[in-house]
Formats: structure tokens, C-alpha cells, sequence
């Protein structure tokens, strides 16, 4: 199953629900092009919905990091909503975990944000 | 006198598909070989990352270069070889993505879930040239090893 993803704006935050699997090929690059088309129109506060990811693979992650890289390099902030458990496994193997802002709460996250 | 192990081995072109279809069959193998769920995706993500390591490092996404995968059905584990037609690498030079110079970098993490998904894992150049990963993981008490 390739990678759909959706986004919406909730108070000043751009939340991006994605859906199916995060590696090498499409679901890496639309992922990729997508955060980069966010951050350049001027969104900054990203939330990536996982709730639907159910695979990711080494190449996935690089992409996320590299979101965050991004999102970071222009004052913005990227964080997480929704792991499922095995994606929260392997940011706890990867030691990705304690980088990225995570959160079970849509609402709580949303207001986590600098506003 | 030990069995002989059942061999299941797969040559792949280097295509982008190729990596999922490689990990589709990993975790049949897996299930046929009585792996529980969890164990079929961590043996399906590790042939995915040897597979796609071939496909991007070792081959260099050229086509014409050939993907071999053997699966290995011993009578205590699952053995996995993913060889490749490049010029092969050395573990040591893989970073560990986990240290704070390497934390948010693109590399070494492929390796890293192999190796903690799988119970063994080595690298070695074959004969001729080439990268191979070899991985294997042990049944579980549980597991019915004759399955197949």
C-alpha cells in the first residue's frame, strides 16, 4: 500500500494525516516534496499524523529527520501524533525518539505549538 | 546425520520493486517457516533494508546488475544471504546513527534494524566482487521448524 496524505489547518497548524507505508520510492518523495512545499509556502508548524503509517523502513526515517531538519532550519517546528507501536519501536531502536516532540492528543498537540 | 537445510533463492532485478517483493517473500518464507507475526515483519523489514542496501549502494540502481536473496530453512534457524553485484562494503565503515555527531544523519540505520531485528548479521564481499549480507534468525521455542 502506497502512502496517501491529507492535510488540513487547525489554529495556525498545519496537520498532515498520513496513510499506508513511508519507504524508499513514493511514499519517501511524496512525504519529502510535501513538507518542502508546506515549509515553502510558508507553513512552519507542522504535525504529521502516523496514525495510519504502518510501515516505515530505514529510508522513511531518514525522511522524517530530514523534515525535521528542514521545518527546524526555518524557525519552524515538526512534531509527531499518533505512533502506532511499531513505528514508535523503531524511533526507540533508531534513538529518534527523544528528537522529535510526540503526541497522543490531536487537540493537545495542536496547542503545543508556539503560537 | 544432520538434515540439509531447504533453500528457497530468488534472483531479483535491480528495481525499486524488487525491495517489496523481496519482503513479500521473506515473510511467506517466515510464516512457512512457523515465525510468529512479529517475527514474519522483523524478518520482512530486514530482507526489505539488505534488499534495498543492494539496490541503492551495491548496484547503483542499475538494472542489468542482479539481486540474489537465499533463504535458508535450518533445523534450529532461518538464514538469510542478500547479495549484490557492486564492489561490497565493510561494517566499520557503516556510521552508528544512534551517536549525537550521526543522530540526524542518512546513514547506518538500515544496518542497525537488520541487526537488531535479526539474531546474526555479516557482511562479507563475495568472490568476485560484490556485497553480501548474511542474517539469520532462531525459532522460537514455540515455532514448528518442519512446517515446510
Amino acid at each position: 500500500m502506497s502512502l496517501k496524505a491529507t492535510s488540513r489547518e487547525i489554529g495556525g497548524v498545519t496537520v498532515i494525516d498520513l496513510d499506508g507505508r513511508i519507504t524508499l520510492g513514493d511514499g519517501g518523495a511524496l512525504l519529502r516534496d510535501l513538507i518542502r512545499e508546506k515549509v515553502n509556502s510558508g507553513h512552519k508548524m507542522l504535525l504529521l499524523n502516523l496514525a495510519g503509517v504502518n510501515y516505515i523502513d530505514s529510508t522513511g526515517l531518514g525522511e522524517l529527520v530530514s523534515g525535521y531538519r528542514l521545518v527546524k532550519a526555518q524557525n519552524g517546528e515538526l512534531k509527531l501524533l499518533n505512533l502506532t507501536k511499531r513505528i514508535s519501536e523503531l524511533l526507540q531502536i533508531t534513538k529518534l525518539y527523544p528528537v522529535f516532540e510526540i503526541h497522543n492528543d490531536e487537540v493537545k498537540a495542536v496547542a503545543s505549538f508556539s503560537q | 546425520m544432520p538434515l540439509k537445510p531447504r533453500r528457497i533463492e530468488v534472483v531479483l532485478e535491480t528495481l525499486l520493486e524488487s525491495i517489496a517483493l523481496a519482503e513479500e517473500i521473506g515473510v511467506s518464507v517466515a510464516a512457512a517457516a512457523g515465525f510468529d507475526e512479529d517475527d514474519q515483519y522483523k524478518i520482512g523489514l530486514a530482507v526489505h533494508e539488505g534488499v534495498m542496501n543492494a539496490f541503492q549502494y551495491g548496484n547503483q540502481q542499475q538494472r542489468e546488475r542482479k539481486i540474489h536473496v537465499l533463504f535458508e530453512l535450518f533445523s534450529e534457524k532461518m538464514v538469510i544471504h542478500v547479495a549484490d553485484q557492486g564492489t561490497g562494503f565493510r561494517l566499520e565503515d557503516v556510521p552508528d546513527p544512534r551517536t549525537d555527531e550521526n543522530m540526524l544523519g542518512d546513514s547506518g540505520r538500515g544496518v542497525l534494524l537488520m541487526r537488531t531485528f535479526m539474531d546474526e548479521f555479516d557482511v562479507q564481499v563475495v568472490q568476485g566482487g560484490g556485497g553480501e549480507v548474511i542474517m539469520a534468525k532462531r525459532y522460537r521455542a514455540q515455532n514448528n521448524s518442519q512446517a515446510m
